[in-house]
């Protein structure tokens, strides 16, 4: 599917297709969104990328095997969910909140760091079944 | 003591499994990690167990959540026991599949994913909420499934089918059961289900909701009629996953029925006489299945199954000294069967052979390891001073109590059966003079490899069999501690108390 129209829009679709993952991942505690539908948007960003340019492009352009996000993200989510236990002594997963309010953020607490912690191991999963299933055809 | 302490177990494993993510491609830093991990585990465990024996039953509200809105993580003394026999289980397979399973396989993931499955077995036994046991149930589904193929032989992939299928199929069916008893009751907290199910009106709905119950962890633990998944399937791993899988996986359903059936349902006489009806006849069906195969780990599929009966006689008797019987032999199984399965794994490496009749000469090669190998042979048969012994005559004990005499005679015709089984192969495998068997090219016997995998593989049998001898000459500390377990699992109160203390 290497057409012209498709190959310059996809340029323009991934960096917006990231920043909308972002968008809603953060938008996730309270409003429909969260990690996990994030980390789904961010991998159509990069499987539309390989659809338009190839798979070899998209390896380029990630740098690194997207399997290694999967642990990476597991390591987030486990070490905000093991942070109370070490910091303020409390049951597993409690959430823990920084008391000032951030401007732009808003108010910062553990569960942000779970939630991009899922966001890294959904793209990872995907982009890893994905990468292996168009490779082997 | 440390009430942080409960979910230790949980997060030792994931802090494992994601550390060997990590390593994914270095073999040889895994096996390491794996290894000294599940010591570490073990250590936790007998720390949660002597706590847990000192102190009482300990609980977690995850989240700091108040039950029973939260997730409460109960580790009383039997989730105590279980985990801790995942634990001393969890070292062995460890150390067994770092000597035997082939590069290849590791290569796929085999121990992040093997640590995965510790993970649910241990948060199935800890959990105090019965959709959370859905989930671990779930976890643990999907990684034996990976277990279960990895290498992707055509064989594997055959028993994965059926064994997937039934499993889904039970999970299914466990998840309407959850939805009906919320939707009855409005809560998920076993120990709130507890009160709230017993004030429910609608006691038909609730009888029909438990047998749901059964139906589901039935199909898990491999009860009559429901059992052909497992020996369709657990021959055809690798000798590490099998020891894994026959130790542990029946035994989670056999778990969670002993506890949704003390703690949230009564058993009424109609389900004590289909679960006494069921038990006779996986005793039966299992011995009957084990007589006429001729693969060993087939054989030991089917008294995996047979004796599985024995569990649910003794929970279906439902008297203080028949779940005592019934612990006290969930105990001896897992030990001996996670045993026997790396037996067979290293008769395996030797003679290349899983057929009893082409097998011989065992004993005239290796007679130190044969007598080895006895051990958890013979304890598993019962011969009196050896640990299955003991479970059996409390619930021969029981059934003469409660007059239960089909019981009796389905345990004494199991416990022949089992005998003959286990005499049988000791002839053809350790006694008999074998036909000479023609060399398999590019297998890696047991006397090509290096002292280091061979040590790999024996300590492990040579542990677990030393854990048997401990079950049988120290019965006494074992009963003791099965009858507290009983006795916690007939007055459920104080479980309830130690969960809503609030």
């Amino acid at each position: 599917m290497k057409t012209i129209i498709l190959r310059t829009a996809s340029n323009y679709m991934l960096p917006l297709l990231l920043i909308f993952s972002v968008f809603i991942l953060l938008r996730g505690h309270y409003l429909p969104g969260g990690g996990f539908v994030g980390g789904l948007i961010a991998s159509i960003a990069f499987v539309l990328h390989a659809f338009a340019n190839g798979l070899g492009d998209t390896r380029k352009l990630l740098h690194f095997h997207p399997g290694f996000l999967m642990p990476t993200g597991l390591a987030l989510s486990f070490l905000s969910g093991v942070s109370p236990l070490i910091f303020t002594g409390e049951p597993f997963m409690t959430g823990l909140w920084y008391p000032e309010h951030l401007p732009i953020v808003g108010n910062l607490g553990s569960a942000l760091f779970f939630d991009i912690g899922v966001y890294l191991v959904v793209q990872g999963v995907t982009l890893t079944i994905i990468f292996t299933i168009s490779e082997s055809t | 003591m440390m009430p942080q302490l409960v979910i230790y177990p949980l997060i030792v494993q994931m802090l494992l499994a994601i550390v060997l993510m990590f390593v994914w491609s270095k073999i040889s830093w895994q096996r390491t990690i794996s290894i000294v991990g599940s010591i570490l585990n073990l250590g936790i465990a007998v720390w949660l167990f002597s706590s847990v024996w000192q102190h009482g039953s300990h609980t977690v509200q995850a989240g700091n959540w108040q039950p029973p809105f939260g997730i409460t993580f109960v580790a009383d003394t039997f989730a105590a026991t279980m985990v801790l026999l995942t634990a001393i289980a969890g070292v062995a397979v460890s150390s067994f599949s770092a000597g035997s399973v082939i590069p290849a396989r590791l290569k796929f993931g085999f121990f992040p994913i093997f640590h995965f499955l510790l993970l649910g077995l241990n948060g199935a036994f800890l959990t105090g909420d019965i959709f959370n046991l859905y989930v671990w149930f779930e976890i643990i589904i999907i990684t034996s499934f990976v277990l279960l193929t990895i290498g992707g032989e055509k064989a594997q992939l055959e028993g994965a089918v059926k064994y997937f299928t039934l499993n889904i199929l039970a999970s299914i069916i466990f998840l309407t059961a959850i939805a009906v008893l919320y939707g009855l009751t409005g809560s998920l907290n076993m120990a709130d289900l507890a009160a709230k199910v017993a004030a429910v009106e609608n006691r038909t709905l609730v009888q029909v909701n438990a047998l749901l119950f059964l139906v589901g962890f039935g199909i898990k633990s491999a009860v009559f009629p429901l059992y052909f998944w497992l020996p369709a399937s657990y021959h055809t791993p690798p000798s590490a996953v099998s020891a894994i899988f026959g130790g542990l996986l029946t035994k989670v359903g056999v778990y969670a029925l002993m506890r949704v059936f003390t703690l949230i349902f009564d058993v009424d006489p109609f389900l004590e006489n289909v679960l006494l009806a069921v038990a006779v006849l996986t005793l039966f069906s299992g011995a009957v299945g084990a007589i006429v195969q001729k693969n060993i780990r087939k054989i030991f599929s089917y008294l995996v199954i047979c004796h599985i009966g024995y569990m649910i006689a003794g929970l279906g008797m439902m008297t203080e000294i028949a779940i005592a019987g019934a612990v006290f032999y969930l105990i001896h199984d897992i030990t001996v069967k996670t045993n026997l399965f790396m037996m067979s794994g290293v008769i395996y490496k030797i003679k290349a052979n899983h057929n009893i009749k082409k097998l011989g000469d065992f004993y005239a090669d290796y007679p130190k390891m044969s007598l080895l190998f006895a051990i958890p042979l013979f304890s598993l048969v019962g011969i009196p001073p050896l640990s299955g012994f003991w479970p059996k005559l409390s619930l021969i004990s029981a059934g003469w109590t409660t007059e239960n005499y089909m019981v009796i005679g389905g345990i004494i015709f199991a416990s022949f059966v089992t005998l003959f089984v286990i005499v049988k192969l000791w002839g053809e495998v350790f006694w008999k003079t074998g036909e000479k068997l023609p060399e398999t090219r590019n297998f890696p016997y047991f006397k090509k490899l290096t002292k280091m995998k061979k040590t790999q593989m024996m300590a492990p049998i040579i542990f677990l069999s030393i854990v048997s001898l401990y079950l049988g000459f120290g019965a006494e500390n074992i009963q003791a501690l099965s009858e507290r377990i009983a006795f916690e699992l007939m007055d459920n109160q104080e479980y309830i108390n130690a969960v809503l203390r609030k």
